[in-house]
């Protein structure tokens, strides 16, 4: 089965710095991609360039076998390609219905549609005409994952979901992606917290100072695999 | 009672600041972008409607079908040629740009138009007006123009409110780089945001020149009064540029009545007081709020 | 169970490079050498270089506001007509000597330029442009209301009074040069100083991020404050030298020395130069210079040109002539800012 995303070698600049360096990855349709690493590990970058918010300095991105290297962002969202920002950046000053609306506009047919997103989010009815500057944490959190589903996306990505938000609103967030995971969404995911990442993934994938150094199967990883290759730490190691 | 007469006059003559300073607002709201050669292309709208309306007879109104279309074409590729490269070299790029079009803009006009005065028929609603008492009177044409501006400034307030491509606007304006990661193309958004402002701006400039007569240096002096409209207004406010033209035309009028050479100078001096008094405020209100709070 | 540090690079801060010591050493040899043009050169090429002289100057100045203060001021010439004017009253009204109005009104300048910077110094980029204009508009009409006959409101005034009653026409022109030469000379180690001094480090982090440079305690107002000051006293005193070259001023219309068209000439010659760097306004002056000189004859086209060219360079070179040249070849030749060597290969970064 081809991957429905695959990258390869891909060399991301942030600045003057090199913030991914030939990272190959591949995610196939319906399952669930963690992503965990360290702050600065590259992660958002990686994802921002999946997403076309940032231009590589080498390598490919193809999607569902179609080279989008150079396609802008607005035009991976109409092949199906969404992102959910690090820090939700949802549009302060629209309302929570105007947030959702605006990424409507995308063009996609699919299931989701304003009501359908209130629906799987029912915190957000009453909350329609709000603006969104006034959301608490995970009221913005939950209409920043439906702006993304309003798009009809095949691809979600996910940057850091949890962050900043209590742990039972994290729990409810996490709650929603299961719900999205059984109906056979694909999602590449990226989350600080392990526990979660490897709870909800399929597959899990470690990335330090730009690289992936670590990769394999729920199953097969123990925890204790992970956390070294997070933190860089490798058995007899010298200077 | 001339007092009255002339606040009156200042408020109609705020209805054409505030016509041209629709498009400004909106370019500044969206994009931030101050357009310095929005006067001029309001003045090349004034040019092209003199141009038909000696050569093909028409009406000055029936002159504004094709203009207007024009305009918003001429404003899309504005955009999407000069002001995006502008925009991506940095925020204070358009600025120079725009100043540069607005030179060459009065220098193409004066070569082609010469440097002489011009004016624009406004049919007979011209000769008209309301004789309201025996020292008031209020020509129609004026009350035309407010009339207008307060509707395209309520249809661009509507436009932004509850359409889709509004939505896209203010979304685009917050954040653009979000806004292109929910697929909105940011680029074609900026350039309907120009093409809407540079066809205000030629509707403006064709009712300016019913009103009084222009010649190729005009644009610099109408882009001072309808930037201090929106500065007066607001910056980001599109019913304060409503609110900044009525309080600059009755200071300029007022300032008139006291001696006709005050007329800007008072704008000026109004304009001025205004930065004044809101800096003040806000410095003050900056002090009585505590760090972090809100 | 340790983790690999990098080598730190072996590098030196270092301020002067054998370059420009060399460049700056040929400047002054440069500047005394021009001192001698009365002497050798004919009437001719020393008007032509005075007006070279208050370009450079109105070109440094725009360019300390904009490229290193972030300032985009569209108002500048409120302050040239300031400077004029301020000379003409000084020298008709109160029948001092010219040249001594001229240097009092400099500083004139620079104090007007106090409670305008109180004005307009709070506003943000496109309301601080405009508030500059509407200065600048205001002390236009101001000067043509004024009913004093030194002043000649609308139609405007003229210096041939002060200078013919002291100096025949070529002293006026020799004793015009060397003062053009000096305020040059002078405005240009003035900001040499200021620029390499912390005000110079302040403005660029202030450049770089205001509100973090705020934080960190960069007195960001002050900063700004003493940098508007400097421009207006600059600009004051090209227009000093405006008034000694051509006597005669206006308050209004295109030609008046309050107009827009000198901002549209300042905007041109930083442009073309290189915004932002120390070299290129004096380049940006001489490209106008030469247009100027071998160009259309003033007019509609001269400006059309004008206008062109600058929205040219800022599309497709918006560095300047100057800029690309210093990003390209990472030259420096008048030592401003800092540069990291490393010890080990002897390479410089800017």
């Amino acid at each position: 089965m081809t991957a429905l995303l695959s990258v390869d070698r891909l060399d991301v600049r942030h600045g003057l710095l090199q913030a991914v360096r030939q990272v190959s990855l591949e995610v196939v349709e319906g399952e669930t991609l963690s992503l965990v690493g360290a702050n600065g590990a590259g992660k958002t970058t990686l994802l921002r360039a999946i997403a076309g918010a940032h231009r590589p300095a080498g390598g490919r991105v193809r999607f569902d076998g179609r080279d989008i290297t150079s396609l802008p962002a607005h035009r991976r969202v109409k092949l199906g390609i969404a992102l959910v920002p690090e820090g939700r950046r949802l549009f302060p000053n629209l309302t929570v219905e105007e947030n959702l609306r605006v990424a409507g506009g995308a063009g996609r047919s699919g299931p989701w549609s304003v009501d359908k997103v209130l629906e799987a989010f029912p915190l957000l009815e009453p909350l329609r005409r709000k603006r969104a500057a006034s959301l608490s944490g995970g009221e913005q959190q939950a209409t920043a994952i439906g702006r993304a589903l309003m798009t009809n996306p095949r691809l979600l990505l996910l940057d850091e979901v949890s962050l900043g938000l209590a742990p039972v609103v994290v729990e409810g967030v996490y709650r929603s992606l299961a719900t999205l995971i059984e109906a056979g969404a694909t999602i590449l995911l990226v989350e600080q917290d392990l526990s979660r990442a490897m709870s909800v993934a399929d597959r899990v994938a470690c990335m330090l100072e730009g690289r992936i150094v670590l990769e394999g199967n729920r199953g097969e990883l123990t925890r204790e695999q992970v956390t070294e290759a997070y933190f860089g730490l490798r058995a007899g190691a010298g200077a | 009672m001339t007092w009255v007469n002339a606040v009156v006059h200042g408020i109609l003559l705020g209805g054409v600041y505030a016509l041209l300073a629709s498009g400004l607002a909106l370019m500044f709201g969206v994009m931030r972008i101050i357009n310095l050669a929005h006067g001029s292309l309001a003045l090349i709208g004034a040019y092209m409607a003199f141009l038909l309306t000696e050569h093909v007879h028409i009406t000055t109104y029936l002159a504004l079908a094709p203009i207007l279309p024009g305009a918003l074409v001429a404003g899309y590729v504005l955009q999407r040629t000069m002001l995006e490269r502008s925009l991506r070299a940095g925020q204070l790029v358009p600025l120079l740009t725009t100043f540069g079009l607005l030179i060459v803009i009065a220098n193409v006009l004066q070569y082609f138009f010469s440097p002489d005065v011009h004016s624009l028929d406004e049919g007979r609603i011209g000769a008209t007006s309301w004789n309201v008492s025996s020292t008031l009177a209020i020509p129609w044409f004026d009350v035309l123009t407010l009339g207008i501006a307060v509707f395209v400034l309520g249809s661009l307030q509507l436009l932004l409110r509850y359409t889709q491509l509004g939505r896209e606007l203010r979304a685009t304006a917050e954040d653009a780089d979000t806004a292109e990661l929910v697929g909105i193309n940011a680029r074609a958004v900026y350039a309907r945001a120009t093409a809407i402002a540079v066809a205000t701006a030629a509707l403006a400039g064709v009712f300016y020149g019913m009103r009084s007569s222009f010649d190729p240096n005009a644009g610099a002096a109408q882009l001072l009064y309808a930037f201090e409209a929106v500065v007066i207004g607001g910056i980001g406010s599109l019913w304060g540029t409503l609110w900044g033209g009525i309080v600059l035309g009755v200071a300029q009028v007022v300032g008139a009545q006291i001696n006709s050479e005050y007329f800007a100078l008072s704008g000026h001096v109004v304009f001025l007081a205004v930065l004044v008094a809101r800096s003040v405020i806000q410095s003050r209100g900056l002090r009585l709020l505590p760090r972090g709070a809100g | 169970m340790s983790v690999a540090v990098s080598q730190a690079p072996n590098v030196r801060v270092q301020r002067w490079t054998p370059l420009s010591v060399a460049f700056t050493g040929g400047l002054t040899g440069l500047v005394v050498l021009l001192a001698f043009a009365p002497v050798v050169l004919g009437e001719n090429t020393q008007n032509n270089l005075i007006q070279l002289y208050f370009l450079v100057i109105m070109a440094m100045m725009w360019n300390a506001l904009a490229g290193y203060g972030g300032l985009v001021s569209v108002g500048q010439q409120g302050f040239l007509g300031i400077g004029a004017y301020a000379a003409v009253f000084l020298s008709v009204q109160h029948s001092l000597n010219p040249y001594l109005s001229m240097l009092l009104a400099t500083l004139i300048g620079g104090a007007i330029a106090i409670p305008v910077a109180a004005v307009v110094l709070w506003l943000r980029n496109g309301a601080f442009a405009i508030a500059t204009w509407v200065v600048a508009e205001a002390f236009a009409i101001l000067v043509s209301l004024d009913p004093n006959p030194a002043i000649g409101g609308g139609t405007g005034t003229s210096a041939l009074l002060p200078f013919n009653l002291r100096y025949t026409p070529q002293q006026r022109l020799h004793y015009t040069y060397w003062a053009a030469l000096g305020a040059v000379a002078v405005l240009l180690l003035l900001l040499f100083v200021l620029l390499r001094s912390r005000l110079g480090g302040s403005l660029q982090a202030i450049r770089d991020d205001e509100e973090a440079a705020a934080s960190v305690g960069v007195r960001v107002l002050l900063g700004k404050g003493i940098l508007f000051v400097v421009a207006g006293a600059g600009c004051a005193a090209a227009g000093t030298i405006i008034l000694a070259w051509q006597l005669s001023i206006l308050p209004l219309g295109p030609d008046s020395i309050f107009g827009i068209n000198w901002t549209a000439k300042m905007i041109f010659m930083v442009l073309v130069g290189g915004l932002g760097t120390f070299e290129g306004p004096i380049i940006g002056a001489v490209a106008l210079y030469v247009l100027q000189t071998y160009g259309p004859n003033g007019g509609v086209w001269y400006f059309i040109l004008l206008g062109g060219i600058a929205i040219g360079f800022a599309l497709l070179l918006p560095r300047g002539i100057w800029g690309t040249v210093q990003e390209r070849f990472n030259v420096q030749l008048l030592p401003v800012g800092y540069r990291l060597r490393d010890v080990t290969t002897g390479r410089g970064t800017p």
